[in-house]
């Protein structure tokens, strides 16, 4: 799938590694139970862990030192719980890695889930990043704070400086 | 983009008193930005770029429902306030897009219950135009905040509420984590000791406090809700301070965001979250309240003192409780006696009243209004309560702050629109949800049940001799009409292809909340008014001098209700 970030496609050094295929030396995306259960103590390739949607950011607390990126899940729009999740593997556990959103994201989604700590989003094959980013850039107030928002402007409200 | 700055948007004029929250340009701007993005959406939808399914939550988040004939366009009134010039604009969007009625709601919003989707963008720049929105009337986000109807006028107000409900609504706008959620979120806030919110069948209820020492703090109930299982809110918090009010919502929301159920919708409100839990709900909010970061989520107090600044008392005289021309009027008029009696309240400020303005006429339907009659409480209101008005959760609407010699001349004016209803917390002062009439959902008609009590009670008389009274009435088992805390609750369900109505009683949103009992099998749709006919009949035979439909029951129970309702079968 493409990958968006900052406004771009740009290229995925990663990849996706199933359960039951060999871990490659390059940077490998793993589900839980596998980098629970696999010996990668002598790899010096990158490590990514995708997250599942119904797994609590502080079950993973203790194999954050070793991964570099993250991917947290929408199963459908709708579902939420990335949201959250992101901003706790940011606020919580001062996770500094890349957070990718992945599944079925809307563009419409895409500031929120900036603002929750997300770096980069997986976009369908043939989408458009000028539609992200203007769909990005439509609303640039926002009333509370959030990661990476912009000092305050006064009463609640924050212009968005990344925008 | 950090400079941009939009020219031309012009500032409303408003009624120079009215204690709403006055919009700057970056709230204009906001909305502006807003309504340029759902346009947007709508634009694709329309293309086939978006799917319904994906458009669905973005329309909804706009407060754009589907119903059973036409769109219905929710707009939000925030906790329930309105100026003069705002009520106006209501008044205008009803004649020229929908067929000159606006409904007010349970979460002191307006319906506009015939709305075509491409004229939605119009009446979104419409409602700009004097601050006002649909945004997150709808959709699995967090909901207009509710509040006292009598807020800043009620001479039990401890704390004002419109202040908070305002930093909650500012809060809760486009919030970038919770705007996804498992369900609908509903917060209410309450300064009052004597709840009028309905603080135990919400998401969230807060009730603001003051300590010995003058502090401000809350506080925090959490799962209450009604629908197919209705649950009473749980205490999580005695005292949370004024200036960690945001990070504690945050805080609940998190844990509702993360562990709330997806799969069923059915299973995916606060309260069976609450419910499952039990303690460990609380204990998994106070551990993410004690870990987030106390400064990042803190409300400063100068910005409470700001927007408190919006809600500061309107310019009261010093005026004599009871005037001659107010006293005069009623000893020498029994209608206008009447009408006082139900509709006038105590003000904290001497000389002045709230007046509730009852939207259920005999024979109508609950919380309509016509154009005509916006714009008469929009001129009564800027003539004798400081340019503003209130929408109350039961679907009446209230002028703030009358001066007590005013009141014959705003009964007057009520009189001539057809508002002056003496039945305030009377029988036929009935919730109704739109039931089978408009919505897609309903099992059973409501509003035709509310109509037919309504007039089986229309001597008013007899409605004051049977005394306080609150029948809710809900089309379907999702429970909008709030049916189980109404002291006669009435829900429509489908029995084998014909309507059928169980009747609840005892049930009560206010301090001594509680849900309804049922006594027992339905009634056809021709047979409720009869019911509840024989149910207060019954009240009558049992009551104590002055006693309350409420009492009475709660002290002699379900029993002799149910023997004379079911003896002759
Ligand atoms: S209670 Fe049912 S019928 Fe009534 S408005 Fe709600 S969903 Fe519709």
């Amino acid at each position: 799938m493409p990958l968006l970030e900052n406004g771009r496609l740009v290229a995925d050094e990663w990849v996706r590694v199933a359960d039951d295929a060999p871990v490659p030396d390059q940077p490998a995306i793993l589900s839980l139970a596998r980098l629970r259960s696999e010996d990668l103590a002598g790899r010096n390739a990158k490590l990514g862990l995708a997250l599942d949607p119904a797994t609590q950011p502080e079950e993973i607390a203790a194999l954050l030192p070793r991964l570099s990126l993250i991917t947290v899940t929408l199963p459908k729009s709708k579902d939420g719980r990335a949201f959250t999740q992101a901003r706790a593997l940011r606020e919580h556990h001062g996770f500094t890695g890349e957070i990718r959103a992945t599944g079925h994201v809307l563009p419409d989604q895409w500031r929120m889930l900036l603002r929750c700590g997300v770096s980069t989003v997986e976009v369908p094959e043939g989408a458009d990043p000028a539609q992200w980013e203007r769909s990005r850039r439509l609303v640039d107030i926002a009333y509370q704070p959030a990661l990476g928002a912009a000092a305050p402007l006064g009463l609640l409200r924050r212009r968005l400086e990344t925008v | 983009m950090n400079a941009i700055s939009k020219p031309g948007l012009p500032a409303p004029s408003y009624p120079p008193h009215a204690r709403t929250y006055r919009y700057d340009e970056v709230d204009r701007e906001f909305l502006q930005e807003r309504i340029a993005e759902f346009t947007g959406q709508i634009e694709r939808r329309l293309r086939g770029e978006l799917t319904e399914d994906e458009f669905k939550p973005l329309r909804l988040m706009n407060g754009l429902y589907l119903q059973l004939h036409a769109y219905m366009y929710r707009i939000a009134i925030p906790y329930g306030i309105l100026n003069a010039t705002q009520l106006r604009q209501l008044a205008m969007i009803a004649r020229r897009w929908d067929r000159g009625f606006g409904h007010f709601t349970t979460r002191q919003n307006i319906q506009f219950n015939w709305t075509k989707l491409e004229d939605v963008p119009d009446i979104a720049r419409a409602l700009a135009d004097v601050d006002m929105h649909a945004i997150q009337t709808s959709g699995n986000c967090i909901r207009n905040t509710t509040t006292d109807e009598y807020a800043g006028a009620s001479p039990d107000e401890v704390v004002d509420p419109r202040i908070y409900a305002e930093i909650i609504r500012q809060w809760s706008t486009l919030h970038p984590e919770f705007t996804w959620l498992p369900r609908k979120f509903k917060i209410a806030i309450s300064g009052a000791p004597h709840d009028r919110v309905a603080l135990q069948v919400h998401d969230i209820a807060v009730q603001a406090k003051q300590n010995a020492a003058g502090e401000i703090g809350f506080e925090i109930w959490a799962g209450g809700g009604l629908g197919r299982t209705p649950i009473l809110a749980t205490r999580l918090r005695d005292w949370v301070p004024e200036e960690e009010f945001l990070a504690y919502l945050e805080a609940v929301l998190r844990v509702y965001n993360a562990l709330g159920q997806r799969e069923n919708i059915y299973k995916a409100r606060i309260k069976i979250l609450v419910r499952d839990l039990g303690e460990e709900f609380r204990q998994r909010v106070e551990q993410e309240f004690a870990r987030l970061p106390k400064q990042r989520y803190r409300l400063d107090p100068e910005i409470v003192a700001q927007i408190a600044a919006h809600f500061a008392p309107p310019p009261f005289a010093a005026l004599p409780d009871n005037p001659a021309g107010f006293a005069g009027m009623l000893a020498g008029n029994a209608e206008f006696a009447a009408w006082a009696g139900r509709s006038v309240r105590a003000h904290r400020q001497p000389g002045y009243a709230s007046v509730t303005i009852s939207l259920k006429p005999i024979g109508g339907i609950p919380g309509d209004a016509s154009a005509e009659q916006m714009e008469a409480v929009a001129a009564l209101a800027e003539r004798h309560s400081f340019g503003e008005i209130r929408v109350s959760h039961v679907q009446n609407l209230v002028l703030p702050h009358v001066r007590q010699e005013d009141l014959p001349a705003v009964w007057q004016g009520l009189r001539e629109a057809g508002l002056a209803t003496p039945n305030i917390g009377l029988i036929s002062d009935i919730i109704a949800c739109p039931g089978m009439d408009y919505c897609a959902l309903a099992t059973a008609r409501s509003i035709p049940v509310a109509q037919m009590i309504s007039e089986r009670f229309a001597d008013l008389d007899r409605q004051h001799d049977i005394g306080e009274c609150f029948i809710n009435i809900s089309g379907c088992i999702n429970a909008c009409g709030h049916h189980h805390v109404g002291h006669i609750g009435i829900l429509g369900v489908d029995k084998r292809g014909a309507e059928s109505y169980q009747i609840t009683l005892g049930g009560s949103a206010t301090n001594d909340a509680a849900l309804g009992e049922l006594v027992g099998p339905g009634f056809a749709y021709d047979q409720v008014t009869d019911a509840v006919e024989t149910i207060l009949r019954t009240h009558l035979a049992h009551r104590r001098p002055g006693e309350r439909f409420i009492d009475t029951y709660r002290r002699i129970g379900l029993a002799p209700f149910k023997e004379a309702l079911y003896a002759a079968a």
